[in-house]
């Protein structure tokens, strides 16, 4: 048993697991922050997508004990005061989830890659950027709206910041 | 997986030391084949030593047209820089393409060179750039690096610290994906500099990654895709497979250099 | 249509949780001492288990027990069934070989569960089952359906000599000949539909917990129809009366028919509980789910179709055989037959029409409905010989589709089905409008020029939703009633829920069912809750699956509203001394038209439950259930283009443009069903360009056993869709509805394939249509 801390969605946050346990596994069982999902075994998925130091990272691709001392956000650190982040209430307003298994990853990975084109983002741009997601249920049609919506509207929270 | 115990090391005498000391023992960077492969229980190392936080693997340097890569560069770290943009945007173009973003954000160079997976795009980068893979031991020319399917002239305990090559005047890379799993089923890097043309080939070869003498000679007297046009590809040494049959990666091979080329200007 | 009504783009109540991490899905429920279970499968196709070692593996670190087939038997756990009784058509029943939810005999394919680790942590389970040695006598295995019907062929069942389950058929084959041998044209075609792994993205699980103290049985599980799954395994598989079973479908991420069966591990994990005294989890891991997972389709059909000399279709003649796995999963015989074969007549007017389908083992996955079950695999058939005709025939596909358009309803096919609604030409107009068909030519010209080759191709489908009625489904051989139940529960404060047997995976039930409430009392959605998956709530239900939860699950509670409506007016005459004829519900008031008295809605409900001032003789409270038996299946219809490039070089396909225009009835929301249509045909896509499951044709091992091998649709294969809606309301359900669930897979297949066998100039090309495949079709067609 090895211990690792995180700090995961602002807190501080230690336990104790076998090093050959997966960070998305400390997440779900250590940490019962069970929105990160599972959906395949050989990291192509990404139903498990969390931002490790500000970045999307496959969160079955690695070990917990590899994280140690990184900074993580899930989907359950999206939210702030109660209210959905931009990219969740771009998912709901055009229907970009049905079954909702898929939805942390696709979410998680909509924000990064939103904030890594600055908020510009064409059709194609987003097409590719999910290369990493798999979903089963939408055709990723109104995942792909939904991601172009919540880029405008954050390029549009960013203007009216500046 | 099966149990394992893991070690974080600030430096590289410190992982070889560790190697050493426990024989079953396998390096870690990004983990993005490494871990996948534990996670089938396909591979069982006793120990894993954990090569990402050590500093002096880190950085891209670019002095003139001289590049140096960290091994510990991650794969978005490579497609990004603006300096070796400015000098080999080949190179960038591939390692933009490699998996996905999340596993750009963590797999790194020296970690996929290392492995040498037959589909992976490193490889074939390597062999056309006539690049040197330095080690903690020595520097070893990409020809001499690549031995066949997974295997490399690294020794045990031996660690990729830096990829260096010289920016060609002139490359281009092309793959074309497997359609499940996306890594190449056939990847073409060609470039054109000092030391003359290379035209390296990855996804395809039954013994890994290779160099097409053929299409090399072809295109020292003529950099054009039209020059390609008389070159054979041997289907024999090819891969076949559920997704690709040897004739149609050879198809494939000659396609992607074509469009290597075009993509290298 | 008021803004939170029928027919309005209503957002989704139920998103909140899934998208902040909030769902509550099996594998995220953990109970106190629970632990974990890992199964030992079989490695080969086809094996008698000589015996098993378990001894070391029980010594292991954390390993509370290791069970195994035998030891379920004692126990008196029964056989895995197929609910649906098909005869063949010399009159004797299907022959179904014996499922054991543990083999304790015999391994019939890789995956076939053989014993079950229980231990601390899954990491300790899966070390200890590496210990476990299975000693197996292998035998040789069987893969394809052609195959295992010909003499020599290993044998899988005792009880089915040759491998044939049953040899079935529908419709008049005299008739079907004489058309044949006096047409003018026949188009004949050998048609193999792929087999496909169904691939929710949760993967299958199961958490069994049993309390000895009161011997009872929970069962959480990734069920589309928990009901059916407490019924099944109570009076089938003896695990439990269905009093000491409740069986907990929560969130469900998504299923396409793949959760519809009772598999061998939720079985096993309540009998695992009993045993071992501990709550037992199990997790399928995406290769578990390869191996183990309902496939669908995988059918061989040779088809022949004449016409006359002005191009109507006078029979049609098919012979399918159907590759239904190892084992007869739980609806694997009607797939093939009711739900297949009955769909021959399509669109269309054909006057005779014979189908014969033979069902088979084989030692592979068992097979069963998935997405569209059956019905996608009888469009594709008749779409790809309507294309291939209109070619041979020299004529346009979508004149040769529209002469043969059946116009007038009720229509009545040779083939059991009556059609009452549709309007084909509608759809057919939509489409070819909205893909700009008309303009095709130029773009092809377009294409041509930058050295791609561009093709159209469009499929008009009709499909059989909501099958009922229950006595008619009897007499076919159904196992169970296809109605669905509802129950309406008006609080005393005046807020609703609906108790409904349906259940939502992906299916947004939460929003359109309270629509449908708010759009009849008028009350605010928020005020509605949507009550499902749970045997201790829900008294009884048949679940999700067939694109039935609108027509018939909404169906039910209209008719449970109707019957609280009806005494909230009885109440409300009384209370304001009105007549009860004159007493309106809108607005979330209850009037009497023509005057200005009214009383809010909560306020008739609390007069429910105070009870002080009733009509004579009314019991209290405010509370209804209904059951509701459709008379007829529903017809959903329309009419999809697909446009494609493909890349000579490399055979890639890229499709350009693709067009949906459906006639679903009657829309509660359609932002919802555009999105059931949207991954209805990326799933249809995915068959067509993607998606196959491969076996090693000797060993029997399955080659595409994860998403490295299994090609899945991802974003940057498909385009974005245009969607059109025609409507003809389904006359056989109060609110015409008739269901979109399956409409896109069962559409698009044939659609893609017409596209690209029209681009590449050669009409020979198999699904699913990869770059190398098609690559070939175009050399030889050079």
């Amino acid at each position: 048993m090895t211990k690792v801390t995180l700090t995961v969605n602002g807190r501080t946050v230690s336990g104790d697991c076998e090093d050959r346990t997966l960070l998305v596994h400390f997440i779900r069982e250590n940490l019962a922050l069970t929105g990160t999902h599972v959906g395949c075994d050989t990291n192509q998925c990404g139903a498990c997508v969390v931002h490790m130091d500000g970045k999307s990272v496959k969160s079955c691709s690695i070990l917990a004990v590899q994280a140690s001392g990184s900074t993580i956000t899930t989907i359950e650190g999206l939210a702030q005061n109660g209210e959905m982040h931009p990219v969740q209430a771009a998912f709901k307003e055009n229907h970009g989830l049905q079954c909702g298994f898929c939805t942390p990853g696709m979410v998680m990975t909509a924000v990064d890659m939103i904030e890594r084109h600055g908020c510009k983002l064409t059709e194609e741009e987003v097409r590719a950027g999910l290369e990493g997601n798999i979903c089963r249920c939408t055709g990723y049609h109104n995942i792909v709206k939904s991601v172009l919506s919540a880029a405008d509207q954050m390029a549009a929270n960013r203007q009216a910041a500046e | 997986m099966y149990a394992t115990n893991y070690h974080r090391v600030s430096s590289v005498d410190e992982a070889t030391r560790l190697a050493s000391a426990n024989g079953d023992a396998k390096f870690v960077s990004g983990g993005q084949t490494l871990i996948a492969t534990m996670k089938q229980r396909l591979a069982s190392p006793s120990d894993l030593i954990d090569l990402r936080h050590i500093a002096a693997l880190k950085g891209i340097s670019v002095s003139g047209r001289s590049v140096t890569i960290g091994a510990a560069a991650t794969h978005a770290e490579v497609a990004s820089n603006a300096a070796l943009k400015a000098v080999c945007p080949a190179i960038c173009k591939l390692a933009g393409g490699i998996g996905d973003p999340h596993v750009r954000h963590l797999g790194t160079i020296g970690g996929s060179v290392a492995n040498n997976d037959p589909a992976a795009d490193y490889p074939s980068a390597m062999l056309a750039l006539n690049a040197t893979i330095v080690t903690s031991k020595r520097s070893i020319a990409a020809d001499d690096f690549f031995q066949g399917l997974f295997s490399t002239a690294l020794e045990d305990g031996e660690i990729i610290t830096a990829i260096r090559f010289e920016a060609p005047e002139k490359a281009g890379y092309a793959k074309f994906p497997n359609p499940a799993s996306r890594y190449a089923m056939a990847g073409v890097f060609v470039a054109r500099g000092a030391g003359g043309v290379r035209v390296a080939v990855t996804g395809a070869g039954s013994d890994g990654v290779f160099r097409h003498q053929g299409m090399e000679s072809a295109l020292a007297g003529n950099w054009s895709a039209a020059a390609l046009a008389g070159v054979s590809v041997d289907a024999g040494s090819l891969m076949s497979d559920l997704h690709a049959s040897a004739d149609y990666r050879a198809n494939l091979v000659k396609v992607m250099a074509k469009r290597a080329i075009a993509a290298a200007g | 249509m008021g803004v939170e009504g029928i027919g309005a783009r209503v957002t989704r109540k139920e998103d909140k949780r899934f998208l902040t991490g909030k769902g509550r899905y099996t594998d995220d429920m953990n109970v106190p001492g629970m632990k974990h279970a890992y199964f030992i499968r079989s490695p080969h196709a086809h094996a008698r288990i000589k015996g098993i070692d378990m001894a070391a593996a029980k010594a292991m670190p954390g390993v509370i027990g290791i069970l195994e087939g035998k030891q379920l038997k004692a126990d008196g756990i029964g056989n895995l069934i197929c609910g649906w009784m098909i005869h063949s058509k010399d009159g004797s029943p299907m022959k179904m070989g014996a499922w054991r939810p543990l083999a304790d005999d015999t391994v019939r394919y890789v995956g076939d569960a053989v014993a079950v680790v229980v231990a601390d942590s899954l990491a300790q389970a899966r070390d200890a089952a590496e210990a476990v040695v299975v000693d197996y006598d292998v035998l040789p295995a069987v893969i394809s359906s052609v195959d295992t019907l010909k003499p020599g062929a290993p044998q899988l069942h005792p009880e089915a000599a040759s491998n044939l389950i049953f040899d079935w058929e529908i419709g008049d084959g005299a008739a079907a000949d004489a058309a044949i041998a006096s047409a003018a044209h026949v188009t004949e075609m050998e048609i193999v539909n792929n087999r496909l792994a169904p691939n929710p993205m949760e993967p299958r699980a199961a958490l069994g917990i049993y309390d000895e103290a009161e011997d009872h049985y929970t069962c959480y599980t990734t069920s589309q129809n928990p009901h059916v799954a407490r019924l099944v395994m109570s009076a089938f598989y003896n695990v439990a009366p269905e009093h000491k079973l409740r069986v907990i479908a929560p969130d469900v991420g998504g299923g396409f028919g793949s959760k519809i069966y009772i598999y061998p591990e939720e079985i096993v994990c309540l009998w695992a509980s009993k045993k071992t005294g501990v709550p037992v989890k199990w997790t399928a891991d995406r290769t578990e789910a390869f191996l183990s997972d309902a496939h669908g389709r995988d059918h061989v059909t040779k088809v022949k179709m004449a016409f006359d000399k002005d191009h109507r279709i006078t029979g049609l003649k098919v012979d399918t055989i159907a590759n239904l796995g190892a084992y007869m999963s739980l609806f694997s015989s009607v797939t093939p037959t009711y739900l297949h074969a009955t769909l021959f007549s399509g669109q269309y007017v054909i006057p005779a029409i014979h189908a014969n389908v033979r069902a088979v083992y084989t030692n592979t996955s068992p097979v069963d409905a998935y997405r569209g079950a059956g019905r996608p695999e009888a469009t594709y058939v008749l779409e790809r010989l309507m294309e291939t005709a209109a070619r041979e025939l020299g004529v346009s596909p979508a004149e040769l589709r529209r002469r043969n358009f059946i116009n007038s309803f009720p229509y009545q096919t040779p083939v059991i089905l009556t059609y009452d609604a549709g309007d084909y030409a509608a759809s057919l107009d939509a489409a070819m409008k909205a893909a700009d068909w008309d303009g095709f030519a130029a773009r092809r010209a377009e294409s041509e020029k930058r050295g791609m080759k561009r093709g159209i191709g469009m499929s008009c489908y009709i499909e059989a939703c909501g099958i009922a009625p229950s006595a008619a489904v009897g007499s076919l051989g159904a196992g169970v009633g296809l109605w669905e139940s509802a129950e309406v529960r008006v609080n005393a404060v005046g807020t609703i829920e609906i108790l409904t047997g349906s259940h939502s995976h992906g299916q947004g039930h939460e929003t359109t069912f309270a629509q449908l409430v708010s759009d009849r009392l008028g009350v605010p959605m928020d005020s509605v809750s949507i009550v499902h998956g749970d045997t201790d709530k829900v008294q009884m239900g048949m679940g999700t699956y067939g694109s039935r939860s609108g027509a018939v699950g909404m169906s039910a509670i209209v008719k449970a509203m109707e019957k609280v409506e009806a005494k909230a007016k009885k109440i409300a005459a009384h209370l304001m001394e009105a007549d009860e004829a004159d007493i309106v519900i809108e607005g979330g008031t209850l009037k009497v038209a023509g005057t200005d008295k009214s009383l809010p809605w909560f306020q008739v409900a609390l007069a429910a439950y105070t009870a002080h001032n009733l009509p004579a003789g009314m019991e209290p409270g405010l509370k209804e259930g209904a059951f509701y038996d459709p008379s007829n299946f529903t017809f959903p219809a329309g009419c999809y283009i697909c446009e494609v490039e493909v890349d000579p070089e490399t055979g890639k396909t890229e499709i350009q443009q693709f067009v949906a225009a459906d006639d679903f009835g009657n829309i509660i929301n359609p932002m919802i069903v555009e999105g059931q249509v949207h991954g209805g045909i990326a799933q249809g896509v995915g068959q067509a360009l993607l998606e196959g499951v491969h076996y090693d044709t000797t060993t029997g091992q399955l080659l595409t056993a994860s998403y490295m091998d299994y090609a899945m649709p991802r974003a940057d294969d498909l385009p974005s869709f245009k969607l059109s809606h025609q409507c003809t309301p389904a006359p056989s359900n109060p609110l015409g509805i008739k269901g979109c669930g399956e409409a896109g897979a069962i559409g698009s297949p044939p659609a893609v394939i017409n596209a690209i066998t029209d681009a590449i100039g050669n009409n020979n090309l198999t699904m699913p249509a990869t770059p190398e495949k098609v690559w070939a079709a175009l050399n030889a067609a050079r």
